[in-house]
């Protein structure tokens, strides 16, 4: 009797982990940190591209609309295929956009501006990439979109595209 | 494309062997001669070379470089070395499987031939369960996992191997791999076919112990080799990471060497038998989950091979399967020896190995649980967590003083009852142990205590061992070098951990960097066109104190398919330490990161890992007197 | 000359403790650096890592200590931006009390029924 009561337990145990594992074997490999509670924005001060002054976030994030947070650099590729649907955002009024420029050359990232257009309210500059951690960003390009109450709602890692895009407008409409 | 043809009818003929074979091999068990039918030998045996022949074609298909096959195609390149379009034939999923076919084939016929004196219905039953496990691969194999596939039309060119591959520790580190975990098959469809037999003896035990050796060896062997690929090729001076699948292949040989333990008590005494068994089913499941992580995707590692999900449901099926016989026949055949069940006297030394074993469960499990936890947490909650090198260090670091201690003192130990001889001797060197740790680690200025406690215990084995090995007429001089290796391992390890040293800095060609040892200079850089690659090679002569100069020329190479960037270390190696160099590009930029580290003993590493497999291996020839 | 004798000793030894203390938050920095993944590598510690993600987090982590904050509450400030991912060393909360506790408490049940092997014989004896 004993016996048939151990087996009986480590088939039950064995059915539990095969489960376990045939379930596993459907979850994503790749780890995105999903926005569970949302999160403040930090506190932080950074330099202003174009003024060169250093700004604090409580006056970047001052107004009561939607803020989309966007990591790019000039040397990054994806970038340019985002930047039209930014540009589209940018004509959107009931949100603002703020780029953070990383780890780039001044002078590069201006000329990639200028010839493709600017669509944020507010460029600033993170030329050692802590800006980005702060975020809780991995690298380029990123996005985050944080609403009225200043706490990011989410985070779009890689170039937006036209899924995101319209996620993105249906949010913030 | 004649190759692959020959490949693949190769496999389906050797699956419909194993059909044949199975029917002819039933019907054997019932027939009343006393010898296994020649045919079953003949029929296991054309099996064997289907599979090499099916293996030969896939090894023929990448030397020429045949871009019809697929698996060639996607793993290979006109310009790569042929040492490594050879050794790319098992470097990639659906090659390893043949490889695993190869083992399994082979092996069982090996056992057919060499268990002559065996009862034959034990030995036609062992060639039974190893049939269903064969079967399953033909069939994972086919069904999936085809390395034959037909590509149309005909690629000029392949996709390449990725370069942190193309080593030569890393090209027989398969091979070697396979044939100590796959060998576990055997163990396992041995103790199955013993189990129902009711054979679980002392004269099976003598017969098993010879498998368990021999896959135990070539495991330890090919661990090691992976721990050199991972020093040599990834950069970081590391050998050890607590990866999943270096866990993996750990995780066998911690309830192998279980089982060796075990094996020994059963060639003397019945005792312990069910144990055995489970042992056996454990190793041989390991193996097979092993299989399943690392090809299904489900593990994010290093190391992982190509992911896909389907081949994941197949393995994790097959593996149900097999477990659920497994332990079936277990509960139904076996059969409770309980006139010596409970002659353990506290004393002794069966009670040493059931020590032994306790310890190696409790190690197993930590590896275990720290693998697969993480994939548990995430189906039933969804959260993701990392299970690294700290834990794995804190669970096993306390057990193993103590396990070092228990070893010194087991094997001194005389079967069924014993005293504790020669006291005085033991507390002596237990005390020069501790005092010489103590002195040592004090000179270091490490503050912890705990290194000082670890350090004596593997200090303890070490002098222990080394007295046995001096004075003993070698009596059991098998267990007492393995023993003696495993001590240095520990010591190897721990002092080259305490005294390494590192320098990481950016620096620029024709620089000097001065640090309290010495001086690192940047001479010059050298470019360099290989086959497949061209490489940048710096020139750096480090001097250090003493005036001694000592030159090292790390690479960064640019491979062209796939384009990858890899850097390559240069290690100088002497018996007493390893200098290791390696640089990366800093972006942008005329400078170079380097980083210096100075690895004491390191190659002691790998001789103590040798020195344990050659205990194992003076075990397999010994000859009967020795006792 | 003897203030002088002094203002030196004070600024040496503010000195010396500085270099001290740069050397234990090297220290500090080197072991936090370490224990935390490298996200976009596979499987590689911050430390070992060149890339950019990593050398912004040694940035960081460098910039925290320096602040005055603990190893804890770098570990908890990566934790609430990255998940408990990021950082090798499983913490000790309702997540992972099995995974800490599990191979104890198998050890002591082998324990147990080890004891139980040897204490019936000497029951028997």
């Amino acid at each position: 009797m004993k016996n048939k009561f151990r087996l009986f337990i480590i088939i039950i145990f064995l059915i539990f982990c095969f489960g376990i594992f045939y379930k596993g074997l459907d979850k994503s490999n790749t780890y995105a940190p999903k926005i569970k509670d949302k999160k403040n924005i930090t506190i932080f001060e950074a330099k202003d591209f174009n003024s060169g002054v250093y700004l604090n976030s409580e006056e970047i994030f001052k107004e009561d609309t939607f803020y989309i947070v966007n990591i790019w650099a000039s040397w990054c590729v994806p970038c340019r295929k985002e930047h039209p649907l930014l540009m589209e955002l940018s004509k959107n009024e009931s949100v603002k956009l703020i780029g953070l420029n990383y780890k780039d050359n001044i002078k590069n990232a201006k000329i990639f501006i200028d010839e493709l257009g600017n669509p944020y309210s507010q460029i600033l500059i993170d030329d050692d990439g802590t800006l980005s951690v702060e975020f809780g960003a991995y690298g380029v390009p990123e996005t985050f979109l944080i609403n009225k109450n200043k706490k990011i709602i989410s985070k779009f890692i890689g170039p937006l595209n036209q899924e995101t895009f319209e996620e993105i407008q249906s949010i913030i409409k | 494309m004649l190759a692959s043809q020959i490949g693949y009818y190769s496999l389906i003929l050797g699956l419909l062997l194993s059909v044949l074979l199975c029917s002819v091999s039933i019907k054997d068990l019932n027939s009343s001669s006393r010898q296994i039918n020649q045919n079953v030998l003949f029929l296991s045996f054309l099996q064997l070379v289907f599979v090499i022949v099916s293996f030969s074609s896939l090894i023929l298909s990448f030397i020429n470089s045949d871009f019809s096959n697929e698996t060639v195609f996607n793993n290979s390149h006109t310009t790569k070395p042929l040492f490594y379009k050879i050794s790319g034939t098992w470097g990639n999923h659906e090659g390893s499987l043949l490889l695993w076919l190869l083992v399994l084939t082979l092996f069982i016929f090996i056992f057919l031939i060499k268990s002559r004196t065996q009862p034959k219905k034990y030995r036609i039953l062992t060639l039974l369960f190893q049939q269903i496990i064969i079967i399953g691969f033909f069939s994972f194999i086919l069904m999936t996992s085809n390395p034959f596939n037909y590509l149309f039309p005909i690629p000029l060119e392949g996709l390449g191997l990725n370069p942190i591959l193309q080593d030569p520790a890393l090209a027989i580190h398969p091979p070697i791999l396979y044939l100590g975990y796959v060998g576990t098959s055997i163990i396992f469809s041995a103790s199955l076919a013993a189990v129902t037999q009711d054979y679980i003896s002392k004269e099976w035990g003598q017969h098993i112990k010879k498998w368990v050796l021999v896959s135990w060896i070539f495991l330890s062997i090919g661990i090691m080799l992976g721990s050199i690929w991972a020093y040599y090729e990834l950069g970081w001076g590391g050998f050890w990471f607590w990866d999943p699948v270096e866990n993996i292949s750990l995780m066998p040989w911690l309830t192998l060497t279980a089982l060796l333990h075990c094996i020994i008590v059963l060639e003397r005494r019945v005792m312990l038998t069910s144990w055995v068994v489970i042992l056996s089913i454990t190793t041989f499941t390991l193996s097979m989950c092993g299989t399943f992580l690392v090809r299904s995707g489900i593990l994010n590692s290093v190391h992982t091979f190509a992911n896909d999900p389907a081949r994941g449901i197949f393995i994790l099926i097959f593996l149900f399967i097999l477990i659920v016989l497994s332990l079936g026949i277990f509960f139904l055949f076996h059969k409770e020896n309980n006139k010596n069940s409970n002659n353990y006297f506290w004393l002794s030394k069966e009670t040493s190995i059931l020590i032994n074993n306790w310890f190696m469960m409790y190690f197993l499990s930590v590896v275990l649980i720290g693998t697969v936890y993480p994939i548990f947490l995430d189906v039933i909650s969804s959260e993701k967590i990392s299970v690294g090198p700290p834990f794995y260090q804190k669970l096993m670091a306390p057990f193993l003083i103590i396990f070092l201690i228990f070893m010194s003192l087991g094997p001194r130990l005389k079967w069924i009852k014993s005293k504790i001889e020669n006291k005085n001797s033991i507390i002596i060197t237990f005390i020069i142990s501790v005092m010489l740790a103590f002195f040592i680690i004090r000179y270091l200025t490490t503050d912890l205590l705990f290194h000082t406690v670890l350090v004596s215990a593997a200090f303890f084995l070490f002098f222990t061992t080394l007295k046995e090995l001096l004075t003993s007429k070698f009596n059991n001089i098998s267990q007492t070098v393995a023993h003696f290796g495993f001590s240095l391992l520990i010591l190897s390890i721990l002092f080259n951990s305490i005294l390494s040293s590192e320098i990481i800095t950016n620096i620029k060609v024709g620089e000097k960097y001065s640090y309290s040892k010495g001086e690192i200079f940047f001479k010059r850089i050298e470019e360099k066109k290989e086959s497949n690659f061209n490489s940048i090679i710096a020139y750096f002569e480090i001097k250090n104190k003493n005036r001694k100069i000592i030159e090292l020329k790390p690479e960064i190479r640019i491979y062209n398919q796939p384009v990858i960037i890899t850097s390559e270390a240069d290690i100088k190696t002497t018996l007493l330490q390893d200098k290791f160099l390696v640089m990366s590009l800093v972006k942008g930029n005329e400078y170079f990161n380097i980083r210096y580290q100075v690895k004491p003993f390191m190659i002691w590493i790998w001789i103590s890992v040798l020195l344990l497999s050659l205990g194992g291996l003076m075990s397999l020839f010994k000859r009967s007197y020795e006792k | 000359m003897k203030i002088l004798k002094i203002f030196l000793i004070i600024f040496l030894s503010i000195g010396f403790s500085q270099l001290k203390s740069d050397e234990k938050n090297e220290e500090l920095k080197n072991k936090i650096l370490k224990n935390i993944r490298c996200l976009i590598c596979q499987g590689q510690s911050v430390y070992d890592s060149e890339s950019d993600f990593a050398s912004s987090v040694k940035l960081i982590v460098a910039t925290k200590i320096n602040k005055g904050l603990t190893e804890d509450q770098i570990y908890e400030f990566l934790r609430s931006r990255y998940g408990d991912w990021v950082v090798f060393e499983p913490e000790l909360n309702k997540n992972t009390y099995i995974l800490w506790l599990l191979p104890l408490l198998l050890f002591l049940f082998g324990g147990a029924i080890i004891y139980k092997k040897i204490s019936i014989k000497n029951y028997e004896e």
